[in-house]
């Protein structure tokens, strides 16, 4: 069988997979009768039609034709990974490091997802970006967020 | 004349300078804390207590309200310029106002917001003064039940959220809820879906998944296309103040969206919210031909559910103050604030206490005018961010909201949530599923189990509750119809020549 559309067969499959997770999940959780639902019982509910909209997602997907197949297309593997990667340094970095040490280093990362990178102009918004977010959250908003490395004492 | 002369006593307790100040502090500090994405009124106004507490209680109450209303406004404004709506009520602004801010109209869309705010808030406070009492009966009608229909209706509004196929939008609302269901089960006290990970037994925050899929998710599907493609801003900014045609598209969509919110506010929990999309249905479905479509920057359709949203916001101080239930935990600070000071919320305030219950509704309308006052002249500001260009700000916006995440409970396990979000926010993209009708869903979960679980209760069971209560079965009815106008071949292919992609 012949996909028709490549968006619909991927985003019927994630509705099915991840129904039937949930469906699976709600089944550990006491289901409770209609007159009395326990917590399994609006989970398991929910998952069944979202499976069942899944399927028909794919059933259209495979039967359907639609103009040039409707192709995902390249993936932008660069941005995402240096984006995923750049938020979770940030998360492991700053309780330990401070926002002094973790601000640049987010902003330096972050810039290397772009197509232009020049030192001159991501230093520069490192600077100004690590001043203005201690000036807002820290100076002005007064929140609890880790300034300096630990190491400091802080 | 009592309305006039309740009004004129409210109104002088209100223009006193002390409590201008305090409405002023409240408007500026709610709208900053708007604008950063992630720091939620409740935070601020948790961090503010000792402060709020040593205050007298009209005083108090006033600069609450102001935050409240700040906060919101604020909100808006993100929405429109990052894709990243602030507050839960603005995820519907963001669909239009940010296709707005993207070809230019910017300043159109945050001046509509404004306005229509504005115009809103003052019919909403009206509308206290006049109907407080008669208004709280409606909301004394509504049993569990009737909540379930109401939600059950305003998601399938939300449907009409998505411009491409009607099934993935109905699944991606679902999955909304199911995201929603991981959580303690309120009713038996069950960790669900929580794989022993104590962070996820409090729910996923809904900050972290607007965050994740609009906010990052944006990010990462933009520095994916090769820059001579990447239109974000155009560069072409027309002008700062909506034009003449602008102005007469969204005149009929504030009337409307302040109708609608205006009756919604009244109901105890999410009707605010509700009446943000319910207005965006309304406008999507009444407006024919409109002159730009709706999802690709329609005035309309920032104005409409704007202007509901404040209308919303204003008559849910009906239920707070007559009946003492606080629509949300902002309110619930509020009624905080008045036992504290020995005042019982209720339908009494209004006699025993004239001069806070008035001089707080007046005090609404003069925090809605400040915000108006502070936040026209700032379009210009916010219009010079969007033309910073872009390597430079997707940084900068990557680090507001980490560092807004990151504070939500002080706790880096939200930051990882939010990144795995990022991924799930571009597999959607790639997919062409659209995110907004699974933010809905996933503010609604928790609301919707509850109050399914307890009309079965109550019923014993018995589904038919649904249908045998008159106003609970009306809203029902309402909500097939609108799923066959939306499945009439005629009607769909419509749809579909209407809002599919380019």
């Amino acid at each position: 069988m012949k996909i028709k559309s490549q968006r619909d067969f991927w985003s019927g499959l994630m509705f099915v997979v991840v129904g039937v997770v949930f469906a699976v999940g709600a089944t550990n959780y006491p289901l409770g009768a209609s007159a009395r639902p326990g917590p399994g019982y609006f989970p398991l509910m929910l998952s069944v039609i979202m499976a069942i909209l899944g399927a028909i997602v794919l059933f259209k997907s495979l039967t359907i034709e639609t103009e040039g197949g409707d192709p995902i297309g390249s993936i932008a593997w660069k941005p995402l990974l240096v984006i995923v990667a750049a938020i979770t340094v940030f998360g492991i970095a700053l309780p330990r490091l401070g926002l002094i040490i973790t601000v640049p280093i987010l902003i330096v990362m972050t810039s290397l997802a772009g197509d232009e990178f020049h030192w001159k102009g991501v230093v520069a918004a490192a600077v100004v970006l690590t001043v203005g977010a201690w000036a807002i959250f820290v100076l002005g908003l007064k929140l609890t967020i880790p300034m300096w490395p630990t190491v400091f004492g802080g | 004349m009592d309305l006039l002369h309740n009004l004129s006593l409210g109104f002088g307790v209100a223009f006193t300078l002390q409590n201008l100040m305090y409405a002023f502090f409240g408007s500026v500090l709610g709208t900053l804390i708007g604008v950063l994405p992630g720091l939620g009124p409740v935070a601020t106004i948790a961090m503010l207590l000792p402060s709020i507490y040593s205050l007298d209680a009209t005083p108090a109450l006033i600069m609450l309200a102001g935050i409240y209303y700040g906060a919101q406004y604020g909100g808006s404004t993100t929405a429109i310029l990052i894709n990243v709506p602030g507050e839960s009520s603005s995820v519907v602004t963001a669909i239009d106002g940010y296709a707005m801010a993207r070809q230019g109209r910017a300043g159109a869309a945050l001046a509509a917001a404004g306005l229509g705010s504005f115009f809103a808030g003052c019919v909403g406070t009206i509308v206290i003064a006049a109907f407080a009492p008669p208004l709280t009966e409606l909301a004394f009608q509504f049993g569990p039940a009737e909540y379930f229909s109401l939600m059950v209706l305003g998601l399938v509004g939300a449907v009409v959220l998505a411009s491409g196929s009607l099934i993935k939008a109905i699944a991606m609302i679902i999955l909304g809820l199911l995201l929603a269901q991981i959580n303690t089960d309120v009713i038996s006290g069950q960790a669900r879906y929580s794989f022993d990970i104590p962070e996820l037994t409090d729910g996923i925050g809904f900050v972290v998944i607007a965050m994740g899929v609009f906010g990052f998710g944006e990010i990462i599907a933009n520095l994916g296309m090769p820059a001579e493609h990447r239109e974000v801003f155009t560069k072409d900014v027309k002008g700062l103040w909506p034009t003449k045609e602008d102005f007469k598209e969204a005149w009929p969509s504030v009337l409307r969206g302040t109708a609608l919110g205006s009756v919604l506010g009244v109901l105890p929990g999410g009707g605010a919210l509700l009446a943000s999309f319910a207005s965006y249905t309304m406008e999507k479905k009444l407006v024919r031909n409109p002159r730009v479509p709706f999802g690709k920057g329609a005035i309309q359709g920032v104005a409409g559910p704007e202007s509901a949203n404040n209308a919303g916001a204003q008559t849910s101080f009906i239920p707070m103050l007559t009946l003492g239930i606080p629509p949300n935990a902002v309110m619930a600070l509020m009624v905080g604030a008045m036992t504290i000071k020995g005042i019982q919320p209720g339908p009494q305030v209004m006699t025993s206490n004239p001069q806070l219950f008035w001089g707080l509704i007046a005090s609404m309308w003069v925090g809605n005018a400040m915000l108006v006052i502070l936040n026209l002249p700032m379009i210009g500001i916010w219009i010079k961010l969007l033309t910073v260009p872009y390597r430079f700000l997707f940084p900068a916006i990557t680090l507001f909201c980490c560092i807004g995440v990151y504070t939500l409970n002080n706790n880096t396990f939200d930051v990882y949530l939010t990144a795995v979000f990022a991924v799930v926010g571009y597999l959607f993209y790639k997919l062409s599923c659209e995110a907004a009708p699974l933010l809905l869903g996933f503010i609604l979960g928790p609301m919707m189990e509850e109050n399914l679980r307890r009309a079965l209760l109550l019923s014993r069971g018995d589904w038919s509750t649904f249908m045998t209560r008159g106003l609970s079965a009306g809203l029902l009815i309402a909500a097939a119809l609108m799923i066959v106008i939306v499945m009439l071949p005629s009607i769909k292919s419509k749809r579909e020549v209407a809002f599919s992609e380019d």
